[in-house]
Parts: structure tokens; sequence; C-alpha cells
């Protein structure tokens, strides 16, 4: 019994200490560069931590996940760009000839339809796409190249639609955000604040989820979706409404990025950027949200941070970190650190304990 | 009208490619569940392979491109099973991941190797030109793609239903534990089915010299489109990855005339999810009573 409540302790002493250091040291110690690299991490671990919900706890691979944060990132934008130019068109618009707002531009000058609608387009398309897929049993391999596939057309979508999605620049220079000034340093640490809470509440919201009765369903699911069938549950139903919402968090955190990097274009969404969120959660440890947000946020600054001295070596590491950690740790830096603990907990009780539900203690193998 | 008829050629080559690539997954995908992303990176290797050839040999080095390409390829996949892919039988969305990590570092390889920008490859001469039929001209090098297409489907078919070693893989595509008890040994099945099925990856890409550029990034192009195949097709299914490749291609190229070339992408790709819908397991499903 102490054990469990020092473990919980420990959990919410983990949090108030990562919540510290996010929100009162980052700020003090990294100058306004650095703070939006970081900003821009955090995006990138709101994005994952939905991986993390829909593949970690879900079983359910997902290898498109830059569509979602594309519809949040462009439906930001879309009313940016809108609110920038006043009554007229978007600047992109004119280079590109368009005469007169396209239909599907017009409800985006409303920020309170386009808020909206950074949640509810990509949960409407997860939903759409998970109750078609999910209810006929298509799963596992097939679904994730269903995913990969979805990503790869949207992003021909935006490419070759030009006037209506600025093409390959996507949309960009953008001045005013919600009255505020975003070149402002004060505007680009505002964003970082609300970032990092954003993050931090959707963590807490996903942990209850995972923690609740229909957490417990998604885990079955995942462990043995038949089974999960024959106790007269409908598997179907439980992934359609996981999916939808880690593409809901996927949304959000494109909504966010969009102001936080100062652009939203197709060479963020497309099959290789949707994949390196999931490397990241698998390097981060899938079994774990927190592994989700780890593994983003590490990722993403090894990246910066090998780019800027040695951009094709970059390639070579992720490549190779990647085969090392799916051949000797598939359950990420979480899991290795899972594993330390019980091996030292281990050695110290003499007489072996009742075995203690860790997540190192997950199945091994999940089932596709 | 006329118009009309015109895609149906290119549609034809269009499947034909999508069938070349397709054709190994079929086999490391159907036979022993491995999503292999690096199979673009072997179709790449295969396109590499005919440009050092022409460096080599000049231009007429077309023909001895194929069965190079074939063996090089094959190798890289046979290491790739022995070394890797071996310790993740029954856990396909790692071995995804995995082989995505050696997609990555192949693809930076050859970036360091051969440069970023594309190489091209001077198809033969004696492929140039083209047949009239009708308006249209088609031209050689896409019959050619076509022939040897057909040529590796007849091939394959040859293999796995007239030799015994193919008798032997169908044998662990149907039923892995039972062909074990019965004494085939499933793991050097395993090692030639990747060999044959990265060696295809090979041969398709000498066939993509000809109707394109080569760089670094060439597999990536395809492997989407390949995958999506064999998902229509059904799992291992060597006529239903012919038949798929085929109407994917020519539901690319006829929804690329009546719309444009963005929109056909989501065209196709709507069609294929209605298509789950009603065949969710692909066109050929292998009888089993397995569960799962």
């Amino acid at each position: 019994m102490s054990r469990i409540m020092n473990d919980k302790l420990r959990g919410y002493a983990m949090f108030a200490a990562v919540s510290a250091l996010l929100l009162v040291v980052a700020p003090l110690a990294l100058p306004g560069f650095r703070l939006d690299e970081l900003a821009k991490y955090l995006c990138f671990a709101i994005a994952a931590l939905g991986i993390g919900l829909a593949w970690g706890q879900g079983g359910m691979l997902t290898l498109g996940q830059g569509v979602f944060f594309g519809l949040g990132g462009y439906a930001m934008g879309m009313y940016l760009k809108l609110h920038d130019a006043g009554g007229d068109l978007p600047d992109f618009m004119v280079w590109s000839g368009v005469e007169e707002l396209p239909a599907l531009w017009a409800p985006f000058r409303n920020p309170v339809i386009a808020l909206a609608a950074v949640v509810v387009l990509p949960v409407t398309v997860a939903a759409l796409l998970g109750a078609l897929v999910f209810r006929q049993r298509v799963r596992g391999a097939y679904f994730a190249i269903l995913s990969q596939a979805l990503a790869a057309a949207f992003v021909i979508l935006l490419v070759g639609q030009q006037g209506l999605t600025g093409g390959t620049n996507g949309l960009t220079n953008f001045y005013d955000f919600f009255g505020f000034e975003l070149e402002a340093e004060s505007t680009q640490r505002g964003l970082y604040f609300v970032t990092a809470v954003v993050l931090g509440v959707l963590y807490l919201l996903a942990r209850q989820l995972v923690k609740s009765r229909f957490g417990r369903l998604l885990i079955a699911v995942r462990d043995g979706e038949d089974r999960v069938r024959f106790l007269g549950y409908n598997p179907a139903t439980v992934k359609t409404i996981t999916f939808a919402i880690s593409a809901g968090m996927a949304g959000l955190a494109g909504a966010l990025f969009v102001p936080v990097a100062g652009i939203i274009s197709p060479s963020l969404l497309g099959v290789v950027p949707s994949l390196e969120l999931v490397v990241a959660v698998a390097i981060g440890g899938r079994y774990a949200l927190a592994g989700a947000i780890l593994g983003a946020i590490v990722m993403n600054y090894g990246k910066t941070a090998f780019s800027e001295e040695w951009a094709g070596g970059w390639l070579y590491l992720q490549g190779a970190l990647f085969i090392g950690v799916m051949t000797l740790a598939p359950k990420g830096a979480i899991g290795v650190y899972q594993q330390i603990k019980d091996a030292v907990a281990r050695r110290r009780s003499v007489p072996a304990p009742h075995q203690e539900k860790s997540p190192a203690s997950l199945k091994e193998e999940v089932p596709a | 009208m006329e118009n009309l008829l015109n895609q149906l050629p290119i549609g034809l080559s269009i499947g034909a490619v999508l069938l070349l690539i397709a054709l190994g997954l079929t086999f490391t995908f159907g036979q022993m569940g491995v999503i292999n992303m690096a199979h673009g990176e072997f179709i790449m290797v295969g396109a590499y392979t005919a440009y050092m050839l022409q460096d080599w040999a000049g231009t007429q080095a077309a023909a001895v491109a194929l069965p190079v390409a074939f063996a090089l390829a094959g190798a890289m996949g046979w290491v790739l099973e022995r070394a890797a892919i071996r310790h993740f039988y029954g856990r396909p969305l790692d071995t995804l991941l995995l082989t995505w990590g050696v997609s990555l570092v192949l693809q930076q390889a050859a970036r360091d190797i051969f440069g970023a920008p594309n190489v091209q490859v001077v198809a033969p001469t004696w492929l140039s030109g083209g047949v009239h039929i009708g308006g249209t001209v088609i031209p050689y090098n896409r019959l050619f793609i076509m022939a040897l297409a057909a040529v590796c489907v007849v091939g394959i078919w040859l293999y796995m239903n007239r030799s015994a070693q193919g008798r032997r893989m169908r044998a662990v595509m149907q039923n892995r534990r039972l062909a074990a008890c019965s004494g085939v040994a499933t793991g050097r099945v395993d090692q030639l089915t990747f060999f044959i099925g990265s060696g295809l990856a090979g041969v398709a890409g000498v066939a993509l010299t000809l109707i394109g550029p080569v760089g670094p990034s060439l597999g990536t192009y395809y492997i989407v489109d390949a995958f999506l195949v064999v998902v229509v097709g059904g799992l291992g299914q060597l006529r239903g990855a012919v038949l798929a490749a085929l109407a994917l291609g020519m539901l690319n190229s006829f929804a690329e005339f009546w719309t444009n070339a963005s929109l056909a992408k989501v065209i196709v790709f709507a069609a294929i999810v209605a298509f789950l819908q009603l065949r969710p397991q692909g066109m050929f499903v292998l009888r089993s009573r397995a569960l799962t």
C-alpha cells in the first residue's frame, strides 16, 4: 500500500518538477530565440501525446498524424491570413491570380469558427476515417499504410491547389495574432506559456482518460481485440473515439504551431514528418504518455542541434538510433528507466515482494 | 472520346510500374507480414546500379543491369533480413519503424555517395521511338516496362506453382507452423523470399530509370502507392497484385484526365477506402480458420 502511495506521490512530484522546469526555469534561462524553438518542440510534443494515446495505449499505428496537425494549422493560418488582409484577398492569392475569396475560406473570417475548426476539422476527418476503417476490422499494418497514404494524398492536394492553399510555400507572413504583434518578443513569450500550459492540461486529461474505464477498455483492445469483442464491447467504437481524440490533439498542436513558428506548409505535414513524430514517441517510450512528450522534445532538440553542425549526420544518427531502439529497447527511454528501477528495487528487497504492476510488465508483444 | 482512349495505355504503363514495385512487396508483406519500408531504397539501389553500369559500360548496359540489380538489391535484402528483421517476426508494426530507420540511412548514404542532385540514365537506343496506335504513340520504353512486368509475373507464377521451393513458400504463407511441423525449413524459406522480393525491387529500379531521373529519394515516391496495391490486392496474392496494380494505374490516369494530378490522388485514396468497405482484406483472401 505504501509503495503505491509512494509511486503516486513520486508521479505528482515529477509532474510538478517538469512543470517548474518548463514554466519557470526555461523562460528565465533561455534567450528568446531558443525559447521559440522550445515552443515548437512543445507543439510537436502535443501531437506526439496524441500518438502515444492512439498507438501506445490503443495499438493503432497512425502514420498520418501530419494530416491532422495540418488541418488545425491551416484553419488557424487561414484565419490569421484573412485577418491580416483586412477586407482584401490574402497576399499569396493575389500572386497566383485568384480574383475573389474562395468559398472554402469564407467561414474562416470569423475567429470563433476558425478556432472551433482547429479541433472540429481533424476530429471529424479522423472519426469518419476511423468509423469506416475500424468497423470493417481493417487494422494493424493495413491501417498504418492507409493512414500513411492519407498523409501522402493530403500533401499532394495542398501542393496542387496553389491558389487555395499557398502551394509548397504554405501560409506564412502573419503579423497580427488576436491583437498582439507576432514579431514582438513578449507575444512569443506569451505563446510559449500558452503552449506549455496546453501541453500540461492535455497530458493530465490523457492520463485521466487512460486510467478511466474507457482507458482500460482501450488497452484491452490493444492487447486482444477479439477477446474484447467476445465480451460484448465494440472495439471499433473505442478505437474510433481514441483516434479522433488523438487527431484533435494534433489539430491543436498545429494551430499553436502556426503563431509560434510563423508558418504552416506541406513540408511539415507529409509522410516523413508524420513518421518522425512516431519515431519520437517510440524512442521516448510508447507505453507511457510521458515518454511520448519526452521523445518529441529530445528528438526535435537533437534534430536542431545536430543539423546546425552537420546536416547529413542527423539522418544517420536518427536512423541508427531508431534501429538501435527497436532492436534493443522497444519500450524506449521510459522502458529502460523502468527496467533499471525494477532491477534496483529487486536487489534492495531480498525476499521478493509481490509483483508490482509497472509499464515494464506490460505484454511483450502487442498484437497487430 | 479519343482523348479518353489515350488514357488507356498511360494507365496500363502506370499500372505496370506499380506492379513491378508491388510484386516484391506481396511476398515480403504477404508471406512474412513484414512491412519493409526499405523496399523503396532497394528500388533506388537498382536504379543506381543501372547508372553505374552505364558509366562503365555505356548506354547499352540495360540488359546487364537487370540481373545485376536483382542480385545486388536481393543481397541487401537478404542481409537486412538476417541482421535485423528476423528478430521482429510477429511484430509487424515494429518492423515498419525499424525498416524506416534503415531506409533513412540508405537514402543519406546515396546522397553522400552519388550527390543529392538527380542523375540521368540514358535509355539504350533500341528503346527510343514508339508504336503508333490510332492517334497515340506508345513509347518503346513504356512497352518494355509492361513486357518486363509481364515476364516477372509469369516467372514468379511458374516459380511458386511449379517448383519445389515455390511450393514450400506457399506452404509457409498459408500456415507457417504447420509447414514447420512438416519439415519445411521456414527460416530458409524466409531468407529466400526476402532475397527474391528485394531483388524484384532492384529490377523495378532499373525499369524506373527508363522513364525518369534517378535520385536518393526515388523510392519514397513509389513506396506508398506500392503498399496500397498490396492492401487492395490482398496479402501474398499474385493475381490480386496484378489486378490491383492495373486498377489503380487506370483509376489514377483517368482521374487525372478528368480532374488534375493532385485531386486524382485524393480520388484514388477515397476509392480505396470505399473498396475496403466491401472487401476489407483485399480482392483475394487466403482462406483460413485463424481468427485474425
